[in-house]
Parts: structure tokens; C-alpha cells; sequence
């Protein structure tokens, strides 16, 4: 039973307010786009078990969807941020590096 | 392997069963296998079964991280079926479901397949539609089913709610050869033939890498050293992902928690199994008497075999709204098992980008029905690099947009 | 024989007897006790049947760890199977039932399976009645069914009711003995909120029983001054009879609360389960005694030692008069002192160690009891109750040195802390040799969503089994969770507690530890589910090596009980048989809840009408009163038609068709999404949502739109109006609106997330009404209030206005092919509108008609439905609506999806109309035939119904389909299915079944 603080209201939020919204940064093909990148953006996950970036809704509440960096493993929260964004902000990075050094994700690390 | 029957029970019971032998053998591991199955599980297990029954393929490692059978093979509400909409689907489900009829007499185990009937309710003029069209189809792919009125779902089920007032019983699919067996003899089954062909079963033998040369896999590194293999079949459910990482591959999956819970056991008081979609609630009653009940799964990804709380409290509602006697009953115990879901909950049995190497994942929530078919079919596969069981199954579909979608009959894949 | 004592009873009330049943025999109890101590003081040893040999059960234990009392307890409404008579309290009126036998308790023939034990070892069933096939199902099957099972399946609908509880605090504490109550004071002196939580009707535990002192003071005054302390603080909620269940992620978890279990019928919910929300949770739940494995320890009379004296002290019950106790540790000498104490006799203590114990064994050897070392129990004798027992060497193999008569044997193994909470949610464990138990391993704690540790264990629950350790930890573990929740005060409140000289126990896992197979097989470890110690040494055997795969082949751990009292034994069973350590082995995983909750506090008040909430449109209960048959349309309920009396559904569904074709229809179409997209960049946010080029749409006007998912499959359809210069009303289908507002919010807020669009759903801010048939002109301009004219109000134009001093906006479309308005009104007014509607339309011949009548009339004009044309794997090209996609755009939701090969593909199958040779209705999901059979023995097919109804307008069955290359084969005579019957023929048609030139719409 997740808690999530949404970035927007700044409230901690019960998953069950929430909306899941699965793999966050994925970076959107449109026409003209070659076959394995479309697959890609729509179907290929990184689903690790261990660090992942992931999309969230405040359904509940401001209606806001941000990002949360999460542990699939233990569950750990490492922070969240809005959704607004190509990238995780440093300071979501730096939380990360904190308890999992030399972490990376995707391109990100 | 002593063959089991009665008179071999009654025999050992005069010396204080001390004829019984390992079920399985604890082997130590080879260098060299021509197949390498990652994952004990029941398709690891079954695909190693048909690759040495059906193809003299028994220089065969089965590698398990953990215990046998102890992932969602052994965690699961144990509902065979295969009253299937699409094509690929009712195929493979239904070998599976013809391979369960015989499969205690096959493996000289009893697995307890119990074909007392699976209904699923409709509840509303869609669901009526979807699995009258799911009927019609059954009709042409082999698959025994009907579509049957409220009273007879009364006759067949006494105990459930016809009545609503929130979604009376409108009518149900019935496959009356559909039913449930016991799944760790599923396992346990499939692992004693295995053994008993001499093939490898290694439990508590971890992979960690998985060597490749020119595009090809050449063996695994495991927590008990290198081994090499011609031919890698990955058959890991929810660490699919996980171990497809490790030889260099995405596949099209997520992984999350798929829960369900058990009463106290009771008296026989149902007789089939009751699958009921629009209200999100499955159960049957085990033999030892407990209500086996399915729940939902976790809308995010997570490796942990538990999952959200809030779940368990929306299936055991609507049960109760199917089966107002559930109230009186008392959970005795919930778990959760993770299930690899795809992009289009339908499975994978595929070739993968590397040669010599095979897939088998994605079966989501509906993976232990399956499991002979699963098996016979990618053993087929991995031999003959083609099965009709699986050809619909590949990987390749995620890129052309040859979905194999079940939910079109307001089903879902449990 | 088992009795009420004159003296002791610090739980019961003797001014307040108490009646209930057994079986139907009229008992006599106190109010107080349990039922377990109640039967106990009528002599009423044998309790039930076990779950494979139907060997005869008493009671072991005195609380929830019990696997042998259960009963069905209480008569319909208020029946329960399997209820612990151990954890239920006795009330006045309590009718009990003995479980799992045929046909008495006192005589069962299915006790002819332990005759046949031997027969029957663990996994039996696996190794028999393979052959022949069918036999399993028809003959096997249904024996073991019927005689496994235990209590009764309940009949009646729960006559009870239940209630869900939030709850918020910095602290939770389960467990309400010395531990909790301490590890509550020290939290709450912090000042934050602290919650306490006790599963029994009663604070302190075990200590006042065990003869503790704390601070100077017996156990129970201390208690009594602690519960007053912490009563009195506005930071702490305490609960007794209420149960910490489960512990689940990031701080939350179940209490499950048991307000009225022992006052039925007074009106209060019978069970809350409380949802907790807390930062940190300490678990101070003791530990439970362990049983011995020795031969015939299955035998009612044979119970644990520290049960024994609970009965004696607490409820003033004597389980016996005679009773031997045999312990490996010195904990149970406490047993026999409280029963020498008592008056009641023991005749021996047999302490399997052979240097004894310290201080407790000093005081029975001066109190005059018999203590042998070294000593355990060959045997114990009797049936259906302890008659005696032979004593031997534990370091033999079971020869007879002595027998001795007695009623009672008081048997303990030791202590097992009850790591189950804090296991739950993945803390991990230590085993510790020394205490011969698992104890919380304090640096893998279960991980909350900070990453840290959240749960902390104090007292015995953590490996602690003297009173002054225990209740020096509850301090610091109490202190620690409050400052790690926020506390602020830096003071620890401590307590002290005396205790006496204790010796270590020596763990002994069988007895004695040479047993012979035939004492071993008469060994139990898991009492309820017949397991014995053979039978783990057989799964050993065969190679269930892991301890999930022991459990799973003997069912040790999977009875009611979840192994409270079977699991250690039965493990260190297994280690032995593999020459393994304990640890090593490991334990299987603790699942939640800690003892059973009730299935209908999972549901709370969510039940019967208040399932799940119903929408309801502004005019719901005008259909309601006019004969509405109700259809369940996502969360709404839509009227599928009005059947008047003396017609069936059917003949009322034809006669609104005819009637809207003919004359007037009335719909409620309220039901229908909503949404209002709004902003600068509004016009290309639709032209990305919709396939159609919306941004071109001219103000006044309106557009079928279609939408697609971004993998290309058709999603959603209505009609676009474009309301002003930056404004667009989006119609939605009516299990769509959510979804479809959900989706422009995600695109817009996580990939146009620049563009200056803002949507709104405001489907329940209108009510909406077609009015549909050539008279639907004339009653609007009764009405009167706006020009409705063709002139002035086009098809496919809209116009707000007044329509009987009611304002709304009126649009010219058309879902069933006649001429048709739609009107919005605010949906306060709706049912107004509605009403003068009915009433204006008297004269015109106005009926209302519901959804089956829309589908009929939308089908004759091959008009296509979502979810029924549509499944998920259709898009829009299949369906001839190439037309609503615009070639004019880069790009849209769903067009990159569309050029993938499977898609753009001439060979898909296509939508056509369908018409059999013989004018019946296909059937509902009917597939075309194709010859021949695919690779896997399937019939080939070319198509399939996706529509089918009896057309009243022309008399026949119509069907819409989608076929191999449809379009191109127009006259073509295909075969389809039909359940129970031959194929039928049927043609491929156009869909345009009626008025093909729309010129009924265009008037």
C-alpha cells in the first residue's frame, strides 16, 4: 500500500487516490518513425527489479500526473517530480546516488 | 523410478515406507547440456518433459534460483480452462486442457485434474454478446463450451446470488471439462519424469550472466559455475525481463503482483468454478475445502510476492455480492505471486534476437492452465525452431500489430 | 476428569453464570470465560475431529494459536464454521456444534482412516488412484472432498453487519501485554499519537499469570495503574478484542476489531477492520509455547503447559486432576507449581534435560512434586482421553522405565517469539541457537518508503523470555519507534521487573531422540492436518528438501492454525532428516492475517445495494416509475426499454422503434459524455485526439469524430461541436467520459505539456434529451422559445436557445437516422424538460424508448457502436470510416500505429451488412465458415456478426459484420454459426439496411 507525495499538492497520497500510469520518460514516435522505435515507445518496458521511473496520477486529488522514482524491489520512494520534464531533476538523481551509487536507468544515471 | 499405485503404497506401508525413493535427483552440474531450461517452474518443467518424450531430447538442465515449482506455478488458484476467443489462444489452451485429462496416467503421478466444469458469469448485455461470440467461436476451434441461462447457473452453483440487485446473473459461459488440478503436483510431476529421463533438475542454482559468442548464447553463468548449452530456453514468468536483460534484450513486459487468498476449509458446498468478470471475483473450492478465491493485480510494477491490500477488499466484495455465504466465512491466508504481463496480456513462445535462444513468458494471470501445452508447444519450438501451437505467439507481432487481444470477449486471462 | 475449581478465576465472573450449547446439551459457564474454558469446566474434553484421521481433538492451547477447538458456532444468519473455541467468548444463548464428524463426535466412522494411517502417509494421494482415469473425478475425489473440510458450509445470508474504520497515528503497538502496555508508555511520553491494540478481551497477557513484578507491584496491579496512565492520554487510542492482522507496505496495516462476537444481536457492527496508517509499528505479540513430539501427543488431555495454568488461573477450570508435566526448559515448572498450589495433583515433572532447572525446579522439589531429569515420554495411553503414560529415557529410544496413571499431560518445547507482523512484509530472521528459536534479525527489518526500517519488535516477541529484559526493551523499542516517528522528548520511560533464576532450555525435537519408527509415527507435529513426524521424515526422503516443498507435500502449517504450533517442530524435523541446520533450511514465508478475519469485514458496509455506487441521470426516477428494464451501462443505469403491462421486453422494444420511426421518441441520453475542450491551442490539441480534422470545424456546426488509442485501435466516437472561436464540445459514449477526460488530461499534462488547452467533463452538469421521429419538430416548436426550423437549425448545426423557459443548446444530429434533436439542459432542470416533453408530446404520440431501441434503429442505418462493432482489435479502416480520418494531417493518436504492416492491410476483415436467405436473426457473435482447418485442427472462418437484431421496421433480421474482403463481395452467400443447430445462409449486404439516401434525417 504505496504512499506517494504528489509533487503538485504537496500531499502524501494513499495509492488508492493515485492512478498508475506505468513507465515514465518515454519518449513518443509518430508517423514517420522506423517500426523498432514505435515498438519501442509502445511496447518495450524496462520493467527492472530494482530502481525505475514510473508515471503517477493524483487522481484523487489535484489531477496532477507526476513522476516517481521507485524501487520495484523494496518498494523505497526516492523521491517524486513533476511531469513536466525529459529528465529526472538532479535532485531526484542525487537522492538516488545517495542510497544506490552508481545506479543507472535507461539513459539515465 | 518405482512406478506409484496403490499396491505400491500398500506395499511400502508394510516397511514403513522405506522403499520410497527421491522423487527428483539432486544432481551436481554438468559442463555441458544440449538445452539449458532457466526456471523450475511448470512450463520449464513441462517444456523439458516434452523435449525428452517427444524428441529424445534428454541432455536437459532445468536451472531454478529458488525451489521447484515455487513461483506462480505453486501460487495460483489452479483454474484450467480454455474457452478461449482468438485462435492462437483456444489452441494452446486446449491442448493444455486435452493434456491434463491424461496427464496423471502420463506421468504416473496424480495431479488431480478435476474437470468439475468453469463458468464464466455475464452480468451484463455485453458480457451476454462476448461470450456467445466466444461460444461460436469454440464451436469451430474444438473447445467445448455453451452459453447457459441463469437457472441452469443456479442448478450447477446453488450457493451463488443470481439475483444482484447490483449485476444479476444474466447467463455464463460453461465449459463443463474445465476444472482445476492440484499445482504442485503439477510440478512436482513433471520434475520426477524429467529426473527419471536423467535430466538435470538444479534447485538453488541462481543465474547471473549468460555467455554469447556471434550472436549465439554459448552457456550461463550460475551461482555453481559455468555451464554450456546448445540451445537456452528462458522460461523465468516474472523475471522474464530480468533475465532477458541479462543476455541483452526488452521484451514487451511488466512485471506486477497478482494476489489471492484462501478460507478456512469448509464442507463441499461448490462443485464448479466460477469466474465472475464484471464484478472482478473468481473461486472454487479445493478438495481440501478451502474457497480459493482470485484477486486483481497491483496497477504498478513490483517484484514483491505480496500486493495492495485494497485489492483483496474489491474481490472479496464482489464474491460476496456473487456468494452472500462467503460473509460467514473467515480468510484464512493471502499471497501474491508476480505475474509477467505483455502488451497484449497474451503470452510469448518465440524465437529471440539471439539464434540458439528461446522465450517463453507473458502468461500473465492465466499461466497454470497452460502448462502442458505451454510445454509441448516451445518444445516443439526449441527442437524444431517451429510449432503451430505457438507460431502466433512471437515477439515479432509486437512490431507488426498482430495483437492477440482475449479481453475483446469482456474476459480476462486468469 | 476435567472441572470448575471453587477457587481462582482472575478472568471470570462467578456472580454472572452463563448457558450455552454443545452439541445440544445445555452447559453452564461465567461470563468471562471462554468457550474453550467453558467446555473444559463441564468435562468436555473431546471437542472434534482432526482433518485426515478424524482422530478425536481436545484442546491444547488458551488462545489463538489453537489447532484443535473448532466449532460451528451460533445458527444461521449468525452461524460461523470453524470458530476457536479458545478465542470465542461465552455468552448467554452461544449454541456450538462439534466439526468433521459422521454421524457423533463421539463416534466417527471416518476415524476408519486412522486404522488406515499407515496406508495414508504424506502425499498418498499423489501415489494413488491414478487408474483408472475417470475415477478420480467420479469416485475418488468426491470421498476426499467429503471427508476433509471441517465445519460446515454456512447457508443463511449474513444477518450481521460490518464497518471500515481509517486510522492515523505516529505509532501503532499490537499486543496489549506487559511488553505493549510498557512500549506504549514509552512512545506516548514522546507526545506523539500512539495506537494500542490487544487481540483478547484483556490487558497484560500473560504476566499475571506467569506471577511477574514490576516495579515493585504484582503484574496485574502494575497493569492496572498502566492502563489508567495511558487511558488518561489524549495521544493514545488503546483497543482490546482487537487483533493487529497484517502488516503491509509503507505503514499500513490491519486491525481487525471484534465488537460484537460476544453480544450478538445488540445492534452494533460485529467486526471493524481498522486501516491504519502509521510511521512506525511496534509488535509486541509474546510468543506461544511449543508441543512435543512425542507418541501420542495427539491425545485429547495432552495440552501445553502454560495453557494448563492459564485455565487454572484465569478461569478457574481444571483441565484434570492428575496431571504430569514433561518440559525441556524451566518455564513449565511453573505449571505444576500452580497446580500443586491448586490442589490438584502432579505426579511427576519429566524434564528432558538432564541437569534440570535453576530456581522453579528448587521450589517443586521443596513444594514435594517428583522431578525427573533426563526423562520424557515413551508414550501417552488412551483414546479419547489421556489415560497415562510410560516414561523413558530421552536420550533412549523409548523403552518403558515406568508407567504412571493421569488425565492431564502439561507438555512444553519452549517458546517461539511471534514474528508473524513482522515478517509479514518482508522482515527477515535470525535463529538463535541458544534459545532455540527465530527472533527478529534487527538489521533486515521490513523497509518502508524512506528506505528505513518501520517495524520493531519488543519483549518476547523479539527473542526476550524474562519479564525484565522484556520490559526493558518494550522501553527502548517504544522509544526508538516514537523518536523515529517524530517524538521529541528525549526521556525513556523504564520499568523494572524481578525475575527468578532460569536455566537455558536444551532443545529437543523429538522424544525420546531415538524413537523407534512406530513411536514416531504415532509423533504428531501438526495436529489438526494429521501430520506426524514420519511423514516430514518421508517428504525428506523423497526429496521435498525445501521447506516450502515439506509443508506443501504434508500440509504441516497449512490447518487453520497456519502451523502457530506445528512449523518449528516440524522444521527442525525436516533439518534433522537432511543433516542440515535449522537456519539452513529456513521457514516458510508468514502470510497475513495472523489468525483468520472474518470475509465480511474485508467488505465493510459494501454489500447488497450499497456494492458499488450507481449513477443516475437527473430523469432516473421517472423511468423508475414508468416500468424502466434497467441496463447496467458502466457505472449508469440506462433504461433498456419501458415494457408496459401485458408485453414482454421484446415486443416493447419493437414497439418503441416503430413508434420513434413513425411518430416520436423520447431518449435520455444524459448518460452521454461531456466534455468541453477550451484554449489557444484547443483546435490542434483535437485535431491529435481526433482522426478527423476538428480544428477546421466551422463555429455552429457539428462533426462525427472518431478516436483512436495511440495503437491505433478505434477508442471512442461522437459528435464535435464547435462552440466558439476557441471552444469545442466533445460527445463521448457513455462509458467513456471518464476515460476519455482522463486521456486528454495525461497528453496534455505529460506530452503537450506547453500547449494552452484546459478540458472539462461536465457530463453531469447536463441532462440531455433526443427527441427523435418526424413529429420531434412539432413538439419543440409547442414548446416554442427558438427557431427549430431546417432553415434555421440545420442537420449538423446546433443553436443555443429557450425551449419552454428552459435554456439549453439544441443540436441538429441524428443516431438514428430520423429526423432528431438533441438538447442540453442544465441537469437541474431535467427532469422538467423531460416531464414537459412527455406531456407537450401527448398529442404527437410520444413514447420514451431505451437502448435496445437505439441499437435497433442506429443498426438500420449500419450506424456502427462502440463495443459492439468495436472490440479492442478493430480500427476505424475495418469498419468502411476511412472517410473520418483525415489525410490532411501529419498526425494523429493512432495513424503511426495504423501504417504497421498487420494494419494496413487489405486482407483484414471488413464491415459489411448481413442478411440471411431465410429472414432470421443471426445469432449474437456467430462466425462466417471458411473451408478447411488451420495448423492446429481449427476451423478455418472469414468473418464474424458484430450486430444482430430483429428490424421491426422491415420486418427481418439485420446483422452488421466484419468480413474477408466484405466490401468486394456484395452478394456473396456466406455460412455462419449457430449454437445447436445447422449453419445458417447468410448474404453480404450493405449496412445502409434503411433509408440508405438519409432524406427521413435531412427534413
Amino acid at each position: 500500500m504505496l504512499i506517494l507525495n504528489c509533487p503538485y499538492c504537496g500531499r502524501d497520497k494513499d495509492e488508492t487516490e493515485l492512478t498508475a500510469g506505468g513507465e515514465a520518460h518515454l519518449k513518443r514516435f509518430g508517423p514517420g518513425s522506423s517500426d523498432q522505435d514505435f515498438e519501442g515507445y509502445l511496447f518495450g518496458r524496462a520493467n527492472p527489479k530494482g530502481l525505475h521511473f514510473e508515471r503517477w496520477r493524483c487522481a484523487a486529488g489535484c489531477g496532477k500526473w507526476f513522476h516517481a522514482a521507485r524501487c520495484t524491489a523494496t518498494l523505497e520512494i526516492f523521491g517524486t517530480y513533476k511531469a513536466q520534464t525529459l529528465e529526472p531533476p538532479q535532485v531526484i538523481k542525487d537522492a538516488i546516488t545517495a542510497k544506490r551509487p552508481g545506479w543507472s536507468w535507461r539513459n539515465f544515471s | 523410478m518405482k512406478r506409484n499405485s496403490v499396491f505400491a503404497v500398500a506395499r511400502e506401508a508394510m516397511r514403513q515406507h522405506s522403499g520410497w525413493r527421491r522423487t527428483w535427483a539432486n544432481p551436481e552440474p554438468k559442463k555441458f547440456y544440449d538445452v539449458i531450461i532457466i526456471g523450475a517452474g511448470g512450463h520449464g518443467l513441462a517444456t523439458a518433459y516434452y523435449l525428452g518424450k517427444n524428441f529424445g531430447i534428454t541432455n536437459v538442465a532445468v536451472i531454478e534460483k529458488g525451489w521447484l515449482g515455487g513461483g506462480n506455478t505453486g501460487r495460483n488458484t489452479t483454474i484450467i480452462r480454455s474457452n478461449y476467443l482468438q485462435d492462437p489462444s483456444a489452441a494452446i489452451y486446449e491442448k493444455a486442457r486435452s493434456l491434463y485429462e491424461d496427464l496423471s496416467q502420463d506421468l504416473n503421478y496424480n495431479v488431480m485434474f478435476s474437470p468439475r466444469g468453469v463458468m464464466m458469469l455475464a452480468q451484463t448485455q455485453h458480457e451476454i454478446r462476448g461470450y456467445q461470440r466466444t461460444a461460436h467461436a469454440n464451436s469451430l476451434q474444438g473447445v467445448k463450451t455453451e452459453f447457459i441461462c441463469s437457472a441452469r447457473v443456479k442448478e450447477l452453483c446453488p450457493i451463488m446470488n443470481i439475483d444482484g440487485p447490483r449485476y444479476p446473473v444474466l447467463g455464463a459461459l460453461w465449459q463443463a471439462r474445465g476444472g482445476s488440478a492440484r499445482h504442485d503436483a503439477v510440478a512436482w510431476g513433471y520434475a520426477r519424469a524429467c529426473s527419471d529421463m536423467g535430466m538435470h533438475i538444479l534447485q538453488k542454482t541462481e543465474v547471473t550472466g549468460i555467455s554469447q559468442k556471434d550472436g549465439t548464447v554459448t552457456g550461463v553463468d550460475t551461482s555453481r559455475g559455468q555451464i554450456g548449452c546448445k540451445k537456452l530456453g528462458m522460461v523465468v514468468a516474472g523475471h522474464a525481463s530480468v533475465v532477458a536483460e541479462m543476455a541483452g534484450f526488452q521484451l514487451p513486459i511488466e512485471s506486477v503482483p497478482l494476489q489471492a487468498l484462501v478460507s478456512e476449509p469448509i464442507k463441499p458446498c461448490m462443485d464448479v468454478v466460477v469466474m465472475a468478470n464484471t464484478v472482478h471475483g473468481y473461486m472454487s473450492q479445493s478438495d481440501k475445502g478451502e474457497m480459493v478465491i482470485g484477486g486483481g493485480t497491483d496497477a504498478y510494477n513490483a517484484y514483491t510476492q505480496r500486493g495492495s491490500f485494497h485489492h483483496l477488499e474489491e474481490t472479496v466484495r464482489a464474491l460476496i455480492e456473487t456468494f452472500p455465504m462467503v460473509s460467514r466465512l473467515k480468510m484464512l491466508r493471502h499471497w501474491g505471486g508476480i505475474v509477467d504481463v505483455t502488451g497484449d496480456r497474451s503470452p510469448i513462445l518465440s524465437k529471440t534476437p539471439l539464434g540458439n535462444t528461446f522465450i517463453n513468458c507473458g502468461w500473465g494471470t492465466g499461466g497454470f492452465k497452460a502448462i502442458p501445452g505451454s510445454g509441448w508447444g516451445f518444445a516443439e519450438l526449441m527442437a524444431k525452431g517451429e510449432s503451430p501451437l505457438t507460431a502466433e505467439f512471437g515477439l515479432d507481432r509486437f512490431r507488426v500489430g498482430r495483437f492477440i487481444d482475449e479481453s475483446v470477449a469482456a474476459g480476462v486471462a486468469h | 476428569m476435567s472441572t470448575r475449581l471453587a477457587n481462582y478465576g482472575r478472568l471470570i465472573n462467578r456472580a454472572k453464570a452463563v448457558n450455552f450449547t454443545f452439541n445440544g446439551k445445555v452447559f453452564n459457564g461465567f461470563e468471562g470465560d471462554t468457550l474453550a474454558a467453558s467446555l473444559l469446566a463441564n468435562d468436555q474434553m473431546l471437542i472434534g475431529r482432526s482433518f485426515k484421521y478424524h482422530r478425536p481433538r481436545g484442546v491444547v492451547a488458551s488462545g489463538g494459536e489453537e489447532p484443535n477447538a473448532l466449532i460451528n458456532l451460533g445458527v444461521e444468519g449468525h452461524f460461523e464454521p470453524n470458530a476457536r473455541a479458545t478465542t470465542t467468548e461465552t455468552f448467554n444463548g452461544l449454541t456450538a456444534e462439534s466439526q468433521n464428524h459422521f454421524p457423533s463426535l463421539e463416534f466417527d466412522i471416518g476415524a476408519i482412516n486412522s486404522k488406515l494411517a499407515r496406508f495414508l502417509p504424506a502425499g498418498f494421494y499423489y501415489k494413488m488412484f491414478i487408474h483408472p482415469r475417470s475415477f478420480w473425478k467420479h469416485i475418488y475425489e468426491p470421498i476426499i472432498r467429503k471427508s476433509a473440510g471441517l465445519g460446515k458450509a454456512p447457508k443463511s445470508r449474513d444477518a450481521d453487519k460490518y464497518e471500515h474504520y481509517y486510522h492515523f497515528c505516529e505509532v501503532m503497538i499490537v499486543g496489549g501485554g506487559i511488553a505493549g502496555l510498557q512500549a506504549a508508555k514509552s512512545a506516548a511520553a514522546t507526545g506523539v499519537r500512539v495506537l494500542l491494540v490487544e487481540q483478547t478481551a484483556h490487558w497484560g497477557g500473560r504476566a499475571p499469570v506467569d506471577g511477574v513484578v514490576i516495579d515493585g507491584m504484582p503484574a496485574q496491579d502494575w497493569i492496572t495503574v498502566t492502563l489508567a496512565d495511558l487511558s488518561v492520554r489524549d495521544n493514545v487510542v488503546i483497543r482490546n478484542r482487537t487483533q493487529g492482522s497484517g502488516v503491509y507496505d509503507h505503514g499500513y496495516a490491519l486491525a481487525y476489531e471484534r465488537i460484537a462476537d460476544h453480544t450478538p444481536g445488540d445492534g452494533r457492527p460485529r467486526h471493524r477492520l481498522w486501516r491504519v496508517r502509521c510511521k512506525q509499528i511496534v509488535t509486541a505479540t509474546g510468543g506461544i509455547e511449543r508441543p512435543l513430539s512425542f507418541a501420542g501427543n495427539d491425545i485429547p488431555g495432552v495440552m501445553l503447559a502454560a495453557a494448563v495454568r492459564d485455565y487454572v488461573l484465569n478461569y478457574g477450570v481444571s483441565p484434570g486432576d492428575r496431571t504430569v508435566v514433561v518440559t525441556n526448559n524451566d518455564d513449565a515448572y511453573r505449571t505444576a507449581l500452580t497446580l500443586k498450589q491448586a490442589g490438584l495433583e502432579v505426579p511427576v515433572i519429566l524434564d528432558a534435560r538432564a541437569e534440570g532447572g535453576g530456581d522453579l525446579m528448587g521450589e517443586a522439589i521443596a513444594a514435594g512434586i517428583r522431578v525427573e531429569l533426563g526423562r520424557g515420554i515413551a508414550q501417552v495411553l488412551g483414546g479419547k482421553r489421556v489415560t497415562g503414560l510410560q516414561i523413558c529415557s530421552q536420550a533412549g529410544e523409548g523403552a518403558v522405565l515406568e508407567e504412571i496413571g493421569c488425565d492431564v499431560v502439561a507438555m512444553s518445547g519452549g517458546w517461539s517469539p511471534v514474528v508473524h507482523l513482522w515478517s509479514h512484509c518482508g522482515g527477515k530472521l535470525n535463529w538463535d541457537a541458544d534459545q532455540a528459536m527465530f527472533r527478529p534479525d534487527p538489521n533486515q527489518p521490513p523497509l518502508g518508503a524512506d528506505g528505513a526500517g518501520f517495524v520493531r519488535v519488543a519483549g518476547l516477541a523479539n527473542g526476550h523470555l524474562r519479564s525484565a529484559a522484556i520490559v526493558a526493551d518494550a522501553s527502548a523499542q517504544g522509544f526508538a519507534a516514537a523518536k523515529a516517528a517524530g517524538g521529541t522528548t528525549k526521556r525513556v520511560v523504564l520499568a523494572k521487573a524481578e525475575d527468578f533464576e532460569e536455566l537455558p532450555l536444551s532443545p529437543v525435537w523429538l522424544m525420546p531422540q531415538g524413537a523407534s519408527y512406530k513411536l514416531r509415527s504415532k509423533a504428531w507435529l501438526d495436529f489438526q492436518n494429521d501430520v506426524k513426524v514420519t511423514d516430514v521424515q518421508l517428504a525428506a526422503q523423497e526429496g521435498f528438501e525445501s521447506v516450502e516443498h515439506a509443508k506443501r507435500y504434508t500440509t504441516l502449517g497449512m490447518a487453520t492454525d497456519q502451523g502457530k504450533l506445528s512449523n518449528i517442530n516440524g522444521l527442525a524435523v525436516l533439518s534433522k532428516s537432511l543433516n542440515a541446520e535449522i537456519p539452513d533450511v529456513g521457514t516458510t514465508t508468514f502470510r497475513p492475517p495472523y489468525t483468520a478475519i472474518s470475509m465480511a469485514s474485508l467488505a465493510g458496509e459494501a454489500r447488497g445495494e450499497l456494492f458499488q455506487p450507481i449513477r443516475k441521470t437527473p430523469m432516473h426516477d421517472w423511468h423508475d416509475s414508468h416500468s424502466a428494464e434497467w441496463e447496467p451501462v458502466g457505472g449508469w443505469r440506462r433504461t433498456y426499454a419501458y415494457v408496459r403491462p401485458g408485453e414482454s421486453v421484446d415486443q416493447a422494444v419493437q414497439r418503441e422503434v416503430t413508434n420513434t420511426r413513425e411518430k416520436l421518441g423520447l431518449l435520455d441520453a444524459s448518460t452521454l459524455g461531456k466534455i468541453v475542450v477550451k484554449g489557444p491551442d484547443a483546435g490542434k490539441f483535437l485535431d491529435m485526439m481526433y482522426t478527423n480534422m476538428m480544428s477546421s470545424l466551422k463555429l455552429g456546426r457539428c462533426r462525427y469524430g472518431l478516436m483512436c488509442s495511440e495503437n491505433g485501435f478505434l477508442s471512442d466516437d461522437g459528435v464535435v461541436a464547435r462552440i466558439g472561436d476557441q471552444t469545442w464540445l466533445c460527445h463521448t459514449t457513455s462509458g467513456g467520459a471518464d476515460r476519455i477526460h482522463a486521456q486528454m488530461e495525461e497528453w496534455l499534462q505529460t506530452e503537450w505539456w506547453d500547449w494552452n488547452v484546459w478540458v472539462v467533463n461536465i457530463t453531469e452538469q447536463l441532462a440531455q434529451v433526443a427527441v427523435v421521429g418526424p413529429n420531434a419538430r412539432k413538439v419543440l416548436e409547442k414548446l416554442g422559445g427558438m427557431d427549430v426550423s431546417a432553415d434555421a437549425l440545420p442537420f449538423m448545426a446546433w443553436a443555443d436557445g429557450k425551449l419552454g423557459g428552459i435554456s439549453g443548446r439544441v443540436y441538429r444530429i441524428s443516431f438514428s437516422g430520423e429526423l432528431s434533436y438533441e438538447i442540453a439542459i442544465p441537469a437541474n432542470r431535467g427532469l422538467e424538460f423531460w416531464e414537459m416533453l412527455v406531456e407537450a408530446g401527448a398529442e404527437f404520440d410520444a413514447m420514451p424508448y431505451g437502448t435496445e431501441c437505439l441499437h435497433i434503429m442506429r443498426a438500420e442505418k449500419g450506424f456502427i457502436m462502440i463495443g459492439d462493432e468495436t472490440d479492442g482489435t478493430v480500427i476505424p479502416q475495418d469498419l468502411g470510416l476511412n472517410w473520418a480520418i483525415s489525410k490532411k494531417k501529419d498526425d494523429f493518436l493512432g495513424k503511426r500505429a495504423q501504417e504497421r504492416m498487420f494494419m494496413d492491410n487489405p486482407d483484414r476483415w471488413q464491415l459489411v451488412g448481413l442478411e440471411t436467405l431465410d429472414g432470421s436473426v443471426l445469432e449474437d457473435g456467430s462466425y462466417a465458415i471458411a473451408t478447411g482447418q488451420n495448423a492446429n485442427g481449427q476451423t478455418n472462418t472469414e468473418g464474424r456478426v458484430t450486430s444482430t437484431y430483429y428490424s421491426p421496421t422491415l420486418k427481418k433480421g439485420i446483422a452488421m459484420g466484419l468480413v474477408f474482403h466484405g466490401p468486394e463481395r456484395m452478394g456473396d452467400v456466406l455460412s455462419f454459426t449457430r449454437i445447436g443447430a445447422a449453419p445458417v445462409k447468410a448474404k453480404i449486404v450493405s449496412p445502409l439496411f434503411y433509408d440508405p439516401e438519409g432524406k427521413k434525417s435531412n427534413v
